[in-house]
């Protein structure tokens, strides 16, 4: 009886709180995510726009004309991934763990200078470093010069089997920086009372780490994982700035995103196609879908968490 | 009540401005060419306000990159201005099916123009037309004076003096042959390709039978410019492969190279960075005395809004920009961007006018791939782009090249199939 008198108020407080996120992210994530799948079901006949179902699938994934191209761009796109995966997070993490070993001088120093990259424009790092790449005026002939190693010199950028890896290497030259600090603040977290129990235990420096700290920062690991693929598969900017739209040379820098790019906005005489373009964008939209859940469900709800 | 207030001082403010302004009509000009705009304000504006009291021009470019998508969004709001500078073929081709632009076919200014100069900008069957062609750009070679007095070289007119030339420079070593890099793309298609191609294929002759379906891109004719391209690999500089268009630019105009494989657009960029002298030769041919072939590219027209509150003015600004007047304007302010009219111009830049006096030796054609071909999917330019720069590069063979783009070509262009 008295339980109706003292039902507790509706708590138009959180409603309030929440509105304003929840309608800035509805009105530029959420609806335009909606509206592009909904845009790959249709296309353009004679100025109308026509449902056609799955008929732009059936073309992308079945057409050769555009099929190469997907897989194509897949491809590059894994190995994109692949070399940021190998690359920047084992520096990343071996990074962290040197800047967060206690008698390291300058370490604030070092780690905002490994930083700074990461919040440089895509367009300043994919320029910078194509000049320092250039054949012509940049700096990389001739410090292999002064070295004597001239002869490893290649015009990385125009050649097919280097560009990529080179793009990649100049990504993770940017981005090492993010990995590093979260690894950074993970080991930061690890209480010192158990390390010195493993001390007093005669486990020490080297395979303290790999032991103690690197057990304990794995849940870190993780998400730098994620958050890896799925920047890599939603990347974009620094290939078009680098390569340009037709991400030469033949095609062999071309990730999703620029493939997305070209076909959905045209490219100087390619006229836009905004169905196809939707139609590559939902795909993208699956597979880092799929892959976040396989990391979801497959991987994270089966890691352990150490709680201090 | 507020609302209708504010609603009636709106009113009120309009019909002000459309009493105070009641004699003047003010055309908008939308354009890609913001670099003109001082040559706009300056030359052009004063010259046609001066002759047509009561019409005003307000000039308001947008950036090159951006310009298709911001005019598609201004036209679908109704907000786009009266006048709207055309791109070539089928950029502008969509907007007048759209119902964007006007037909101007019987505008009598059209009467100066060719029917190559209108191709870009009428409909497939060339029975009507839609922008007034305003400038065009021409390939060829630019080339270092003063290196090729220092070497005792002549301008070469056929294939063989041509490569002849790039021997000998290649040997004395002190300039790169050639400035041209593959890693932006275009330069390998429009200026290799499209360049020295039309010698081949016989200008609008080749490209007429190739559109037609009488041709075929694994011809000798369309294989051929291939082939010399194939040669051009070894006269580029060290590391082309990773040499962009502004660094090619560069090279050029430090001196360092000898010939520029380029289109005029350049000349007046080179005319204020070069401190050697500068000279223009067109696309050597394959045997003496053979006729000779140039890209003379449509590159820019205007048309007219067809939603325009003001279609009598807009006509009359077409029509004079069909005038020599606006042409000797045009051409002398952007040397190296060539009205396309037939009126008589004087043009007063040494290098423009090696690059016009072309229009009577040689016959002129347009760029092979910009109408109709490259409608489809594979997009011919940029499949062309592409075999270009595989070629150069020596990792496809002349005929491999023709054979991929002939088969691109044919998977969706009826007349090839």
């Amino acid at each position: 009886m008295s339980d109706q008198h003292h039902r507790p108020k509706f708590r138009w407080h959180i409603v309030v709180f929440l509105a304003p996120a929840v309608l800035v992210y509805t009105a530029v994530m959420i609806y335009p995510l909606f509206n592009t799948l909904r845009l790959s079901l249709f296309t353009e006949v004679d100025q109308e726009r026509v449902y056609v179902g799955l008929q732009n699938f059936r073309r992308l994934f079945g057409e050769t004309v555009w099929s190469d191209q997907f897989w194509n761009a897949l491809g590059n796109n894994f190995w994109f991934f692949v070399i940021h995966m190998l690359v920047q997070n084992p520096i990343g993490i071996a990074l962290a763990a040197i800047l967060s070993h206690p008698r390291l001088r300058f370490a604030a120093f070092y780690r905002s200078a490994i930083f700074i990259p990461t919040i440089l424009s895509f367009v300043i790092v994919g320029f910078a470093w194509k000049l320092i790449l250039s054949p012509i005026w940049g700096i990389a002939p001739g410090m292999l010069d002064a070295v004597g190693l001239k002869s490893l010199y290649a015009p990385w950028l125009g050649k097919e089997a280097y560009a990529l890896t080179t793009l990649s290497l100049v990504s993770v030259w940017q981005f090492v920086g993010i990995p590093m600090m979260l690894i950074y603040a993970a080991l930061l977290s690890i209480p010192d009372e158990i390390l010195e129990a493993a001390e007093v235990e005669g486990i020490t420096s080297l395979s303290a780490f790999w032991k103690i700290k690197l057990p304990l920062i794995l849940p870190s690991i993780g998400i730098i994982s994620i958050l890896t693929f799925v920047a890599n598969f939603n990347a974009f900017d620094l290939i078009y700035a680098a390569q340009g739209a037709l991400a030469g040379p033949d095609f062999s820098t071309d990730i999703l995103g620029t493939f997305m790019y070209r076909t959905f906005f045209g490219f100087q005489l390619q006229l836009g196609d905004p169905h196809m373009g939707s139609t590559i964008a939902s795909a993208m939209f699956a597979i880092i879908l799929v892959g976040v859940c396989i990391y979801l469900f497959g991987i994270q709800s089966r890691m352990r968490r150490y709680q201090f | 009540m507020t609302n209708s207030k504010l609603i009636g001082a709106l009113l009120a403010s309009t019909v002000i401005a459309g009493a105070a302004s009641a004699e003047d009509v003010t055309l908008t000009i939308e354009s890609w060419r913001n670099d003109d705009l001082a040559i706009w304000q300056n030359e052009i504006i004063p010259a046609f306000e001066a002759e047509h009291p009561g019409i005003k021009l307000n000039f308001t470019p947008s950036a090159p990159a951006e310009y298709n998508a911001v005019l598609n969004s201004k036209l679908d709001a109704g907000s786009a201005g009266d006048i709207i500078t055309c791109r070539p073929f089928d950029a502008s081709l969509a907007l007048f099916e759209a119902g964007h632009l006007a037909d101007i076919s019987d505008l009598d200014g059209m009467a100066n123009f060719s029917p190559v100069a209108k191709s870009g900008w009428s409909t497939d069957d060339a029975a009507t037309q839609f922008c007034v062609p305003m400038a065009s750009v021409i390939h060829g070679f630019i080339y270092n004076k003063d290196a090729f007095a220092e070497l005792g070289l002549e301008e070469p007119a056929t294939e063989a003096e041509f490569f002849a030339a790039l021997d000998k420079i290649k040997e004395d070593g002190s300039y790169i042959p050639m400035a041209m890099g593959t890693n932006d793309q275009w330069e390998a298609a429009t200026m290799g390709y499209n360049n020295i191609g039309p010698n081949y294929w016989k200008g609008e002759e080749g490209r007429l039978a190739l559109l037609a379906g009488d041709q075929k891109l694994t011809d000798e004719a369309w294989v051929a410019p291939y082939r010399q391209l194939a040669k051009w690999g070894d006269y580029l500089g060290d590391g082309f492969e990773a040499q962009t268009y502004p660094d090619s630019q560069n090279i050029f105009t430090l001196g360092r190279a000898a010939i520029y494989p380029t289109g005029s657009w350049e000349i007046s960029g080179f005319n204020n960075l070069a401190d050697f002298e500068m000279g223009a030769f067109y696309p050597p041919v394959q045997n003496a005395g053979d006729t000779c072939y140039i890209s003379d590219h449509t590159d820019i027209g205007i048309g007219m809004n067809a939603a325009t509150d003001n279609p009598e003015a807009a006509k009359t600004f077409l029509n004079w920009v069909g005038s020599s007047e606006f042409a000797t304007i045009f051409a002398n302010a952007l040397p190296g961007f060539f009205p396309l009219s037939d009126a008589p111009v004087t043009l007063e830049d040494p290098l423009a006018q090696e690059f016009i006096s072309w229009r009577g030796e040689c016959e002129s054609t347009i760029r092979s791939t910009y109408q109709v071909l490259s409608r489809g999917t594979p997009n011919l330019e940029n499949e062309t782009w592409n075999a270009s720069v595989a070629v150069i590069k020596g990792e496809e063979s002349p005929e491999d090249a023709g054979a991929r783009l002939q088969e691109g070509l044919a998977s969706w262009y009826a007349p090839q199939q």
